[in-house]
């Protein structure tokens, strides 16, 4: 069974050859949807197309299934309507796959709950990623704001930070959006930061 | 208490109506809480209204009868009780490709009729085939740039390539040179115009005076099921689409819609549309066309089912379906003025008498029988002056040349 992955993200269509490949199927590609990639997907006839199911291109996509003439069996939509759990699972996920005619559904169903499966996962890393990146952009604001604390005010690193997270504490604020506060103002007033 | 509401939507211009509804506190005095969710691509929108990741979706009216008919993967029944605007398309085109048509921008937009047979020569200029971005098959611009096109004896099937692009990668697309214009809904014709890479061809208000454009669709069985919640809505809707189209709130419309979270385009280029100042060629005075979009005068949300047929036979016309009395059924189906009937009944939205009506037909204001208040009609002239009778799709069929 040929599996065609199109993704922009080179992580997740990692992450989810990976688990295809240790699941036994071995004829996978991986195509970013940019330029003449509707023509080149013609030409590979795959049996399986896995996309998100946010990309922008599936228009693009569904636009060619619709009037290619290449392909020999028309390609549709999660072809076993009748399994909603599966679809919901896989809508809920953002995948979306596109089957081509006549292939059994036994066939297609291990296919889709892994790509739901590793999906998931790719979005919880993602959500970790995310999170790390705020946690860090926060501390840089915290830093700066601590800079500024200790130049303006003369106050040790020590006390700038108690400054701060004590003025959160007394408007139920976020210690973050107090520094942000203190670098709008300075910025406002002139300041250096 | 509040309910909880999802909609899909596009980054567009002619989202106003929903966000506005969120923003402005209208859908809050119903009792709704709007969750409006963000989509790139019609296909996304589509299934997560099919499937039921979302309540109701704001949708190309072509892509909600293809739906209803099948035509476009799942077949759901969709019902469509509101319009969410009307007109708002801009079809733009490199400047190298334009340089063939008229050079007054003014003069060009004015007259389609011309400007599509100078669009014909310009074919047989280009070094190759023009390559022109449409959103959707079963986009009211794919179907009005068909018509336009056909009229000046141009194949859309053989002339020229269409190529299926969701409006926010038009832009892009045309900086890499992988098509030669498109035409979508605002802002992204003006963003093009903006880099000078483009320049207004032609607007869909003057080829379609007052063309169907995007709809508040439901799945049929949830409308049915919560009539309750629909009729709130569209209550909410109906306030929403009078403050959007009232032109002491476009600035500050235009300054919402500019939010990350909705269009974001600068709000400067969102305006041009909401104003009808358009600026056909960067650098140039705008253009005033007062009926560039339209979202509450006019009794505009009103879904008229002649519209859902009239969208129809283009499909037919296309070879995009057969025809059938079933199919018609279904496409007019689509199309529920029975509900804004009852949804609206005690507002003071202007409420047509009749749910069919001639399209193409109002040359002039037209004053027409309202169940309450003053209701006029603005000219709805196609630009090759047929007019559709919803009642004789065969005799308006007849009248194109057949198909290759």
């Amino acid at each position: 069974m040929r599996i065609v992955i199109i993704d922009d993200s080179g992580l997740r269509a990692t992450v989810l050859e990976e688990g295809l490949r240790e699941a036994g199927y071995d004829d996978i590609h991986i195509m970013p949807p940019r330029g003449a990639f509707v023509a080149r997907l013609e030409r590979m006839a795959p049996d399986v197309v896995l996309m998100d199911l946010g990309s922008p291109s599936r228009d693009t996509l569904e636009e060619m299934l619709t009037v290619s003439r290449a392909l020999a069996r028309p390609i549709a939509m999660f072809v076993d309507q009748s399994d909603e759990a599966m679809i919901g699972a896989a809508i809920d996920a953002g995948v979306s796959a596109y089957v081509v005619d006549g292939l059994r559904k036994e066939r297609v169903k291990p296919v889709l709950e892994l790509a739901v499966r590793r999906f998931n996962a790719f979005a919880k890393i993602q959500a970790e990623l995310d999170e790390a990146r705020t946690a860090l952009s926060d501390r840089k604001i915290i830093d700066r704001a601590k800079s500024i604390l200790m130049n303006q005010r003369g106050l040790s690193e020590q006390d700038a930070y108690a400054l701060l997270r004590s003025g959160a504490m007394n408007q139920g604020k976020k210690i973050v959006d107090v520094a942000q506060a203190i670098i709008t103002a300075s910025d406002l007033l002139g300041g250096i930061a | 208490m509040t309910t909880g509401l999802r909609i899909a939507f596009l980054p567009l211009t002619d989202a106003a109506v929903l966000a506005v509804a969120r923003e402005r506190g209208f859908a809050e005095e119903e009792g709704l809480a709007l969750d409006l969710v963000r989509s790139t691509s019609w296909a996304t929108l589509r299934d997560r209204l099919v499937y039921g990741q979302v309540q109701a979706a704001q949708m190309l009216a072509p892509l909600a009868v293809a739906v209803t008919m099948g035509l476009s993967q799942q077949p759901a029944a969709l019902a469509a009780p509101y319009k969410l605007n009307v007109n708002g398309n801009m079809l733009v085109m490199a400047g190298g490709f334009a340089a063939a048509l008229e050079p007054d921008v003014a003069r060009r937009i004015a007259d389609p009729l011309g400007t599509a047979h100078d669009f014909a020569a310009a074919i047989g200029l280009w070094r190759r085939k023009p390559v022109i971005g449409v959103v959707h098959r079963f986009s009211s611009h794919a179907i009005m740039l068909r018509y336009w096109l056909g009229s000046a004896g141009v194949d859309p099937d053989r002339d020229v390539l269409l190529r299926v692009l969701p409006p926010s990668l038009m832009v892009e697309a045309m900086q890499g040179g992988e098509i030669d214009g498109f035409i979508a809904g605002e802002p992204w014709g003006s963003a093009a115009v903006e880099t000078g890479l483009a320049e207004a061809v032609a607007i869909g208000e003057r080829i379609w005076r007052r063309g169907v454009e995007k709809l508040l669709t439901f799945r049929q069985a949830w409308l049915e099921d919560n009539p309750d919640m629909v009729d709130r809505l569209l209550r909410a809707l109906a306030r929403a689409a009078a403050w959007c189209d009232d032109p002491a709130h476009h600035e500050a419309l235009a300054l919402l819609l500019a939010h990350p979270r909705y269009v974001d385009q600068p709000a400067e280029l969102i305006l041009r549309a909401l104003s009808g100042q358009i600026v056909a060629r960067a650098g140039e005075a705008p253009l005033a066309n007062p009926d560039f979009l339209l979202f509450a005068r006019e009794a505009t949300p009103f879904p008229w089912r002649s519209q859902g047929l009239w969208i129809y036979s283009q499909l037919v016309r296309w070879g995009m379906v057969d025809h059938s009395p079933e199919n018609a059924a279904k496409a007019a189906g689509v199309f529920r003025p029975d509900i804004f009937r009852r949804a609206l009944a005690h507002s003071d939205v202007p409420m047509p008498g009749a749910s069919m009506k001639l399209e193409g037909a109002v040359d002039l204001p037209l004053a027409v029988g309202s169940r309450r208040g003053e209701l006029t009609l603005g000219p709805d002239r196609f630009f090759d002056g047929r007019v559709f009778d919803p009642d004789k799709i065969d005799m308006f069929l007849a009248g194109f040349p057949p198909l290759r």
